[in-house]
């Protein structure tokens, strides 16, 4: 169950580095940076996820939309091994995140997680200062650079320097909602990830404040590849290049249904039920 | 407003809105009771203790003679007492307690363990009195010294540290959590950087109120043999010690005149200790405790 029906990439399933540059070097199409294979996922004995198939292309946003209990946050939990914290939780299938299975025996959660990023719903900075809050994540990860840098660049990616530079001693938990998430996108650049996911980081902020963060996305996108879950259909379309419909299947586990251009998505799906779901029929 | 007329419905407005009131009333006698004794004891005890505290009262040791005693040794043997038992129940009980919360897997012997250790802060002061006079006095023969009295009084408070400590724990939001793994932290590096740091003020503070419960402990202490006629400074852990508490029970015990003017003036100096403890555990809640909004 390859989930590629426009058939306009390259199903680049060895994601070996070496086929990573040869698709790079063959035009427009690019690498895929995160390969799901058949991922099956139960909370004890309730299955979550039917056999995801689906690829991430490298330096574009793929947004994952679905109606609510459609596996889209466990499906991006999945991508960076969050869900092994819930000690019901089980996996089956792969997650090749750069020509490795994330799930194989010889992989450190540890270490693969610093590469993949994680951005959550509710802002949540660490109740320490701005730039301890940046610090963090370079600190425990043994980073011996000028600290001062890195915290000075991970802000200014995050569109957030100018507004706290004078007051970086100041509680990350003082800051407005908007800012506390732009805090926590610095935090999470601040270790250099390849992937960042975003867990509808927009849906505890005001219009204003979701404005700034889809602007950041879309700036974000020219360094790190996105996935990005999201209720919010309108946002899916502003800031994604590629969007996956999740829907729940008859055995009431998460599935995919189908992946697209999100232009395409939106404007001629080719599923009937993609379009009952973008046209507000239901969910 | 319509007056009900059929016989269905008997809303008795009047009497609800009575009974509302009497139990309010009710609630505030409660209140107004619990106040009333506390005043009524501070009043007392400084009206016949205030007049005794003073330099002397501070610096001299007990004696015979009421107008001579003073309950340095006292005194000193509480604040050593306070220290050692924090010394050893501190690191004890906070190390139980993240062993509990963040390491130990869901399994019925965790859950036995935990209602046990519940169930060990209701056991009565003098059953550690005992165990500690079995296990320390004699068995590590340590005598009657400070340091086996400190052991004694951290297993009285271990129970309450490790249940106030949990409790701090599991109050911090699983997100911080998920936060610093997100980040590539460990385990370990989540806890120490996290997870400790945002409940430090919830595990300082209960572990303040258990030490001001250890000042207040007398049972455990006769029992292991402290109730002794101290006339010196304890100067290290194996010393002889006395404790406030006891020298209040001692002097009240004393038929002379005198010696009970002396024990008010002992509660009061034991209550200043207890009130400061306090303030100190509200400050600190009010100074450390996170709220994660």
């Amino acid at each position: 169950m390859e989930a590629n029906p426009t058939g306009t990439r390259k199903p680049n399933v060895e994601a070996s580095p070496s086929a990573n540059d040869a698709a790079q070097a063959n035009g427009p199409a690019k690498p895929d940076v995160l390969i799901t294979e058949d991922l099956k996922f139960w909370y004890g004995k309730m299955r979550a996820l039917s056999g995801i198939s689906l690829n991430i292309p490298q330096h574009e946003v793929m947004a994952i939309i679905g109606p609510s209990g459609c596996g889209k946050s466990t499906y991006l939990r999945c991508l960076n091994r969050m869900n092994d914290l819930i000690p019901s939780a089980r996996v089956e299938g792969r997650v090749i995140f750069d020509g490795e299975n994330i799930y194989a025996r010889n992989v450190d959660p540890v270490q693969m997680r610093r590469r993949i990023g994680m951005v959550f719903q509710k802002p949540n900075p660490f109740p320490k200062s701005i730039y301890d809050n940046v610090a963090y994540g370079p600190k425990v990860n043994g980073y011996r650079g000028s600290m001062d840098d890195l915290v000075e660049h991970s802000l200014r990616q995050a569109a957030l320097w100018d507004e706290v530079k004078d007051d970086l001693k100041k509680s990350g938990l003082d800051l407005s909602g908007g800012q506390q998430q732009r805090l926590c996108i610095a935090r999470a650049l601040a270790v250099e990830p390849d992937v960042i996911l975003m867990d509808e980081p927009c849906s505890a902020l005001d219009p204003i404040a979701t404005t700034r963060i889809e602007d950041l996305i879309r700036e974000l996108r020219e360094s790190y590849t996105i996935v990005i879950v999201t209720h919010n259909m309108q946002q899916a379309a502003r800031v994604s290049d590629r969007t996956a419909f999740f829907m729940i299947d008859e055995q009431s586990s998460g599935s995919l249904v189908e992946v697209d251009e999100t232009q395409r998505l939106f404007t001629t799906p080719s599923d009937q039920r993609t379009e009952d779901y973008i046209t507000g029929r239901f969910g | 407003m319509r007056q009900e007329t059929g016989t269905r419905w008997r809303p008795r407005i009047r009497q609800r809105k009575a009974i509302g009131r009497g139990f309010a009333a009710l609630t505030i006698v409660s209140t107004l009771l619990g106040i009333a004794m506390l005043v009524a004891l501070l009043v007392d005890v400084f009206g016949d203790g205030a007049a005794q505290v003073d330099g002397h009262f501070l610096t001299s040791y007990p004696s015979r003679f009421p107008e001579d005693a003073g309950l340095r040794s006292a005194l000193l043997g509480t604040l050593w007492l306070l220290v050692l038992t924090a010394v050893i129940a501190f690191p004890l009980g906070v190390g139980a307690a993240i062993y509990l919360e963040e390491y130990a897997p869901d399994t019925w012997l965790t859950r036995f363990i935990q209602l046990n250790i519940a169930n060990l802060a209701g056991v009565p002061s003098v059953v550690y009195g005992l165990l500690g006079l079995g296990l320390f006095v004699r068995w590590f023969a340590l005598g009657r010294s400070l340091i086996a009295g400190a052991m004694t009084m951290a297993l009285l408070i271990l129970p309450l540290i490790i249940v106030a400590s949990r409790e701090a724990i599991r109050a911090v939001p699983d997100g911080q959590r998920e936060a610093s793994y997100a980040l590539g932290a460990t385990k370990w590096q989540t806890v120490f950087r996290t997870v400790l740091p945002a409940a430090g003020g919830g595990i300082l503070t209960g572990t303040i109120l258990a030490l001001a419960r250890a000042i207040g402990e007398t049972a455990p202490l006769i029992t292991i043999g402290a109730l002794t006629y101290i006339a010196f400074d304890p100067s290290g852990p194996m010393d002889l010690f006395t404790v406030l508490p006891i020298q209040i029970f001692n002097w009240v015990s004393l038929p002379q005149e005198g010696f009970s003017e002396l024990a008010a003036g002992g509660i009061v100096i034991l209550l200043i200790v207890l009130l400061l403890a306090n303030s100190i555990a509200l400050f600190v809640r009010f100074r450390l405790q996170r709220r994660f909004d």
